[in-house]
């Protein structure tokens, strides 16, 4: 099964939308809780940067048996220098993100953390693109 | 103990009832989203005061048990819409959440 979505630019207010929605889709097919929390956190991570830092971008969740597969891809900045933003507590936020509980520096790491496989492709000026994978609980 | 009895034992404001018969399993206090996300258990009771749309959001995707907005934090218009529609449990109460944390603690012990 795949699902694809478009992330809005600037608007923290429906930024979660596709998670939830990816987090429902999972629910209903019966994958196991802590599989469906794991993918939905890492999915909302990543909607949430593409909001603060790219003026959005598109989503591809593709869902197997064994495992769930997500594509984050976004026309923005690309990210200068990897090893930094997987550093827990660095981060690169405006002011305004920091205002509604975000920029903790939290974000890659998180990604990182709730995957079993992260491949992170960028490139300075053209964007970026994040391949996620979470494999089922058995 | 279920979301419901925390709630009447330590006199919560109820904001938006999701599922009160959920067991609180545990306890986080935190504003930072991420951290939020990264160290919250499912089950939690989380504390804050961070009470905007994406707060209910990491609650749905953390799984937490219900929020609790700490000395009289605000809960938006937009949030409301949205616990309601998520079916997210959010109280209030105008205590601290370093007290709240301590007594939810003693409620968990005597159970």
């Amino acid at each position: 099964m795949k699902l694809q979505y478009t992330i809005p630019a600037d608007d923290f207010t429906r930024a979660g939308e596709a998670s939830a929605a990816v987090k429902a889709t999972l629910k209903r097919l019966g994958f196991p809780s802590e599989t469906i929390r794991r993918v939905a956190i890492a999915m909302y991570e990543g909607e949430i940067n593409m909001v603060i830092h790219a003026s959005g971008g598109e989503a591809t969740v593709d869902i197997f048996p064994e495992k769930i597969l997500m594509e984050l891809a976004d026309n923005g900045p690309g990210i200068p220098d990897i090893d930094k933003a997987m550093t827990e507590g660095f981060s690169t936020a405006p002011e305004t993100a920091r205002h509604l509980g975000f920029g903790a520096g939290m974000g890659l790491p998180n990604i990182k953390k709730y995957t079993d496989e992260l491949t992170i492709h960028t490139e300075l000026g053209k964007g970026t693109r994040l391949c996620m994978v979470v494999n089922v609980a058995q | 103990m279920t979301v419901r009895e925390l709630a009447k034992t330590l006199s919560l404001t109820v904001l938006n009832e999701g599922d009160l018969d959920r067991a609180v399993t545990g306890g986080y206090c935190g504003d930072l989203l991420s951290w939020v996300m990264s160290r919250a258990t499912a089950g939690d009771a989380w504390l804050s005061v961070i009470g905007n749309v994406n707060a209910i959001a990491v609650c749905v995707l953390a799984d937490v048990s219900c929020l609790i907005l700490c000395e009289n934090a605000p809960f938006d218009e937009a949030a409301k819409a949205r616990a309601a529609t998520e079916g997210v449990t959010v109280l209030r109460s105008q205590r601290t959440a370093y007290d709240l944390a301590a007594a939810i603690e003693e409620q968990r012990k005597g159970m």
